[in-house]
């Protein structure tokens, strides 16, 4: 097709877009990490920025509340995102069995939690954690079960849980609608083949709907590497959770708190890797299970 | 199946059901009471709903309806903006033909995996340097970056407008451009829309970029405002009911957004989930 300047029309306000909130940030991103703020002169020197080569980055690594950041978000994903998956694939499976009472009823109030925003999500969620305020640890305490869930075993599982509410219902439906398109002759034909409901579940559905797993599986990972809005309000009602608890908490408390550009930028930049880094592998190794 | 498999069935999906709505109903329910009976736990008592939402809008001298109207026009033009955007390029991918355009998408896709908080200092930056910092503009434009919504845009244009349209449209002497916004464009609504409530959500629920570039409170989104006053009610508990009702008012229109609206969000997760 024609219409060179056409094609450039359209496109130009996306493209004008990816430079300066895309490229130009991730560029200076890079170009950050390798200078620092020096004060020669024992600091009563002027400021100065100085070239430091690969400096922050050995700061950072070396940097044990990074690495424990790196950790946390870690065990997070390990803890999330297989829960994730199973979960919404489940409720999918059961929803797509047709014993389902309620079907599009049902679909509706999952993917309810998904229209609150992060933030209130964390709130409600806060609020049901906090004593006095939960009903749920007054449930507890009536059959004298002391809990707490903000402590230092219980607030990562709490974090876990409120990403798990919103975004579980979310999930089901895309597993749901890759479910529907399942030639109905593949399933007609297992069942002649004497497989039960569970059976033609977990042999015919599931793998069937592979494409949409990793898709799921992929997003879920790159947004839960970012935690940061969950345990940023938990913080502010519980010690367990200090200024540098997720990588995305370390790099604002390093920008914004200890004005240390080039440390909160090698900080973006490992994560930024670490994020590449992770993604293409699961892509990588879900490709050469399905050859 | 058996009556044990139906009755298994029902019972875990009415338990999920119950999970994701029980929360939603504590806060309609906390949102009626007074600070005495949230603390007693007193599921039925202490009605104070008028007070509450009078509270609301008198608290730090009316703050929340300002941070109301900031989300309002953040998520409401921003999303309208980006989903303009997106959406034109994404036709554009699909429907011209030009050097290095498989590369050029792989870098629109790979923008999907860049983390917000790496890009939050250098924009801050940026936006420092352009006298932009703690301005509506500072939030704003960043937020109308949907290299997602380009992806669904692509996939949309390929499903609604045929190749044989825009020919036809071609042949009567129309301009390209004059094609897209006169005959491509109606059919790319549903696309739109659905495009307009991802960004919206994304929007609304923007966190991290308004408490890095916002310092004034009458520019804070409700998110941000909320937030803040969380931290002011671990010290004075009269803001806890404020907050409640705050989380409230802020969750109703994207729920009502999405009942309304039903089978363009559902289109548009299905696009991007069997492909």
């Amino acid at each position: 097709m024609k219409g060179k300047l056409a094609c450039a029309v359209l496109m130009a306000p996306f493209f004008l877009l990816l430079i300066t909130v895309f490229l130009i940030p991730t560029g200076t991103a890079v170009w950050l990490s390798f200078f620092a703020a020096d004060q020669p002169g024992l600091g009563f020197g002027p400021e100065s920025t100085v070239f430091v080569g690969l400096r922050s980055y050995g700061a950072v690594l070396s940097d044990p509340t990074f690495l424990g950041s790196l950790l946390t978000v870690v065990l997070y994903c390990l803890l999330y995102i297989p829960l994730m998956v199973a979960g919404a694939l489940t409720l999918a499976l059961l929803l797509d069995s047709g014993v389902a009472k309620l079907r599009s009823w049902a679909q509706m109030s999952l993917y309810l939690p998904h229209a609150v925003p992060g933030i209130i999500a964390a709130l409600i969620w806060l609020y049901l954690y906090t004593p006095g305020l939960s009903p749920i640890i007054d449930l507890f305490a009536k059959a004298d079960i002391q809990i707490s869930f903000l402590g230092i075993d219980t607030v990562l599982p709490s974090i876990v849980n409120i990403a798990l509410w919103s975004n579980l219902g979310y999930n089901m439906v895309i597993f749901y609608a890759a479910l529907q398109a399942v030639p109905r002759e593949v399933l007609e034909a297992s069942v002649v083949d004497g497989a039960g409901p569970v059976k033609q579940a977990l042999r015919i559905k599931a793998p069937l709907v592979r494409g949409a797993i990793v898709t799921v599986g992929i997003f879920t990972l790159i947004w839960a590497l970012q935690l940061f809005t969950e345990p940023v309000l938990l913080s502010q009602s519980t010690p367990m959770i200090s200024a540098r608890f997720s990588p995305s908490m370390y790099i604002f408390d390093a920008a914004f708190t200890r004005n240390n550009y080039g440390l909160a930028a090698a900080a973006s930049v490992i994560l930024l890797a670490f994020t590449v880094a992770l993604s293409y592998g699961v892509t990588r190794w879900t490709n050469r299970k399905a050859a | 199946m058996t009556l044990l498999g139906r009755t298994t069935v029902n019972v875990v999906v009415g338990i999920s059901v119950l999970y994701t709505l029980l929360p939603v109903m504590w806060l309609v329910l906390a949102a009626t009471k007074n600070v005495d009976a949230l603390f007693n736990s007193d599921l039925f008592g202490g009605f104070s709903l008028v007070e509450n939402v009078t509270n609301l809008f008198a608290m730090d001298k009316g703050l929340y309806p300002r941070w109301y109207l900031n989300s309002l026009l953040y998520a409401v033009i921003g999303a309208a903006v980006s989903a303009f955007i997106s959406i034109a390029a994404g036709y554009a991918f699909d429907k011209y033909a030009f050097r290095h355009k498989e590369k050029l998408f792989g870098l629109v896709l790979a923008a999907v995996m860049v983390p917000q908080t790496v890009l939050a200092l250098p924009l801050y930056l940026m936006a420092s340097e352009a006298g932009l910092v703690n301005t509506f503009w500072a939030v704003f434009i960043p937020a109308l970056f949907n290299p997602f919504g380009v992806y669904l845009g692509r996939i949309f244009a390929q499903g609604y407008v045929p190749d044989e349209v825009l020919e036809a449209a071609r042949i009567d002497g129309a301009g390209d451009l004059a094609t897209y916004f006169r005959v491509a464009f109606k059919m790319l609504g549903p696309g739109m829309v659905t495009l307009f409530l991802f960004q919206l959500t994304t929007i609304w629920n923007n966190f991290f970029l308004p408490m890095v570039m916002l310092s004034d409170q009458s520019l804070y989104p409700v998110s941000l405002g909320l937030y803040q006053w969380n931290s002011s009610a671990t010290v004075s508990p009269e803001y806890y009911p404020v907050v409640i009702m705050g989380s409230l008012f802020a969750v109703l229109p994207l729920i009502l957004a999405f009942m309304l609206l039903q089978r363009f969000w559902k289109a548009g997760m299905t696009a991007g989930a069997v492909k």
